[in-house]
């Protein structure tokens, strides 16, 4: 065996690897699982969430402050990614659409995300603090969901369940570093989480939906998410030393995403993601 | 004593030496070396960067200027002791050949 | 007695016979090792072009990832992007062996006194783009790099095994890419042949000037980093490029085309090395662009490494003080 043989880094298997799922959830219900129209609308909120965020920070690629950084970001927007399909693959099957149809034929009164994950990158600091609200709130709620009575959103909570986790560890660390570090970073970080808060108020908002789908142990009812909520972001933020707007500038932003009510920056993002496709109609890529 | 080749003490982001085990059984090896503030985003940044395609099960950082490393300049002399001591080796001993178990 | 002068001469002769010998075995040079000026002077320059051309390599992808057509290649095309930050990140570390700070590279970079590959400062208006680029960009990048992988100093080496590893999917993405488009509509298959028509001249030039004009490459040969003349990799990528065009159902831009039962070799069209040294002067199609885009990225991100700086030094203080 000459040196040239030798693998420095040890057998990598990936190739021999059985490739998993792509779709986190497909098949757990047997084949071919039908989304109810009450639980694809459900999936809908919570795909285009993930869709929408993993699209801001798809942004971020080759900008990063550093390039282990521009890695980081890129992991993160992946996994969202992967949530995103899994859930719109599913949410479409209610009406035969494909995760395409759904994500590129779609116009801004049919998305379904709350008003937080289309809210713009703005600097480093925003979006960790976008990172930090969200990524909290959706730990909690896959963590729950993954004990739904439908199988196809346990199995597909319970994954992403895992990989938010890691989400919300990265936020973590950064606001600590951020709200501990210079006087320019500390200033920043405290702007950050004032510009996003009002908008944390819209995730915990139940509707008749939510509230029909919790009562046979489907969905999760986002009001029930809330303490535990509070209490981590309150933990995270004093070690931060940072404190939450409170009193008459405590805005806090009516929402309306789940109803197809959306803030400015959602039009200009949809236009971008969905220009090329929408060129090319019945094309496949 | 010398650290590793490459840190130099003067980046704001220090360098890690990252080592991972690729599987349980196996020892942590090292793959690569990064940059971070501290050892917190160290094994962080480790992570992301080198255990994408499920190279590993755990990782070790080490700040590259915490590594003593054997004198390079010696290094022919400083290795020359077990060259010459073969009775170390099993294969010296050839008078048990064809016994068993041994 | 021998003067310190002396001694060096001495440990420097020492050092070469010891280096000369190791070349000459094929074994590897390891960071450590004495090693002639020169070779540390080529290897730091080529492994931190060739990190650069990672990270610069990043943005005329990463121009795409906002609007691939379909889910699934909007994710491949991340894990792409984001691949290459990863390769230039291996290279920079093994750069750092010889001697030269990232801080130090990425200064370079960005005042403009580096050269990357000059292959992207062309720009990528059309989806199809992101075919070619992984077909015949990311195919001819491979063919330079696989011998690589066995280059005479152990940290590239073994960056470029992790690497060739790593993009193993890159050049194949970009073909499925291609074949979609061909199989598709009149206007997919028009943004495809497009697409190879830009591209295929300047991939040809990734392997830079012909043999009889590349002054370095006899002694990068010597010193067993380089394992094969410009030439031999052009004529290996335009051998495999053949059949696999065919499969796509695409023409290469080259009428002169052929293989020559004689030589056999492909005859081709001269390359226009006019064009290479006006986008290596800097006057390409986005010199300008790269550059800055790269420069903004890491004059805007210096509040966040300084700030992660400065919070890992209070943590030490106020580690250091509870200890005392």
């Amino acid at each position: 065996m000459s040196d040239a043989d030798i693998d420095p880094h040890g057998e990598v298997t990936v190739d021999r690897l059985a490739l998993a799922d792509e779709f986190a959830g497909a098949g757990a219900a047997g084949e071919g699982a039908v989304a109810s129209a009450d639980v694809a609308e459900y999936a809908l909120r919570l795909g285009d969430d993930a869709l929408v965020l993993a699209q801001q920070l798809g942004m971020w690629i080759a900008r990063a402050p550093e390039l282990e950084e521009d890695v980081a970001l890129g992991n993160i927007a992946l996994d969202l990614l992967g949530h995103a399909r899994s859930l719109l693959h599913y949410a479409g099957t209610e009406s035969g659409r494909s995760e395409d149809d759904l994500a590129y034929w779609r116009d801004e009164p049919d998305w379904r995300n709350a008003w937080i994950f289309e809210q713009p990158n703005g600097d480093f600091a925003h979006t960790i603090a976008r990172q930090f609200f969200v990524a909290t709130y959706l730990f909690e709620l896959y963590g729950d969901l993954s004990s739904s009575t439908d199988p196809t959103l346990a199995a597909i909570a319970a994954k992403s369940m895992k990989e938010v986790d890691y989400h919300r560890d990265h936020a973590t660390q950064w606001v600590l570093r951020l709200a501990g570090g210079t006087d320019e970073s500390r200033r920043r970080m405290i702007t950050a989480v004032a510009d996003t808060w009002p908008y944390v108020d819209e995730l915990f908002h139940d509707d008749e939906l939510v509230e029909r789908l919790a009562s046979d142990g489907v969905a999760v009812l986002p009001s029930s998410l809330r303490e535990r909520f509070d209490e981590i972001v309150d933990q995270v933020l004093a070690e931060a030393e940072i404190e939450l707007p409170t009193g008459r500038t405590a805005f806090i932003a009516s929402g309306g995403g789940r109803r197809g009510r959306h803030t400015e920056h959602l039009g200009p993002l949809l236009a971008e993601m969905q220009v090329l496709a929408r060129q090319h109609p019945g094309a496949s890529w | 004593m010398m650290s590793t080749p490459g840190e130099t003490g003067t980046e704001s982001w220090p360098l890690w030496e990252v080592f991972v085990r690729a599987n349980r059984g196996l020892s942590h090896v090292h793959v690569g070396s990064l940059h971070a503030p501290d050892s917190d985003m160290a094994v962080r940044n480790a992570r992301d960067l080198y255990t994408r395609r499920n190279e590993g099960v755990s990782i070790w950082v080490v700040p590259a200027d915490a590594i003593t490393t054997s004198d390079p300049d010696a290094k022919g002399a400083y290795f020359e002791s077990p060259a010459g001591k073969n009775y170390r080796h099993a294969v010296y001993y050839t008078k048990s050949e064809g016994v068993k178990h041994l | 007695m021998t003067s310190p002068a002396d001694l060096s001469v001495v440990e420097n002769e020492a050092g070469q016979a010891l280096f000369d010998d190791l070349i000459a075995k094929d074994s590897r040079i390891e960071p450590r090792d004495w090693m002639p000026e020169a070779y540390r002077k080529t290897l730091i320059r080529q492994i931190s072009q060739h990190a650069h051309s990672e990270i610069i390599g990043m943005q005329p992808e990463s121009n795409w990832i906002t609007r691939a057509p379909s889910l699934k290649r909007k994710a491949i095309l991340m894990a792409k992007v984001q691949d290459e930050a990863g390769h230039g990140l291996y290279l920079y570390s093994a750069a750092q062996t010889l001697g030269i700070t990232r801080e130090e590279m990425m200064d370079q970079l960005i005042e403009g006194r580096a050269r990357y590959s000059s292959i992207f400062n062309y720009t990528t208006p059309t989806w199809a783009d992101m075919g070619a680029i992984g077909w015949l960009v990311d195919g001819a990048a491979i063919c330079n790099q696989v011998p690589l992988c066995r280059a005479s100093y152990g940290p590239y080496g073994r960056a470029m095994v992790r690497i060739c590893k790593e993009e193993s999917f890159h050049q194949r993405q970009g073909f499925e890419i291609l074949l979609e488009l061909m199989q598709g509509t009149e206007a997919q298959r028009e943004m495809a042949q497009d697409a190879v028509n830009r591209w295929y001249w300047p991939s040809l030039m990734m392997f830079g000037p012909p043999d009889d004009q590349s002054p370095n490459s006899a002694q990068s040969m010597a010193w067993n980093i380089k394992r094969f003349s410009n030439d031999e990799l052009r004529q290996r990528f335009v051998g495999m490029l053949v059949p696999q065009a065919e499969v796509l159902g695409v023409t290469l831009p080259d009428p002169a085309l052929r293989f020559n039962e004689e030589t056999g070799e492909y005859d081709m069209s001269e390359i226009d090395w006019t064009e290479f040294n006006e986008v290596l002067a800097g006057r390409g199609p986005a010199n300008a662009e790269r550059l800055r885009r790269r420069r903004e990225a890491h004059e805007n991100g210096a509040w966040v490494r300084e700030a992660a700086h400065e919070y890992a030094r209070k943590q030490a203080a106020r580690a250091a003080a509870e200890v005392a």
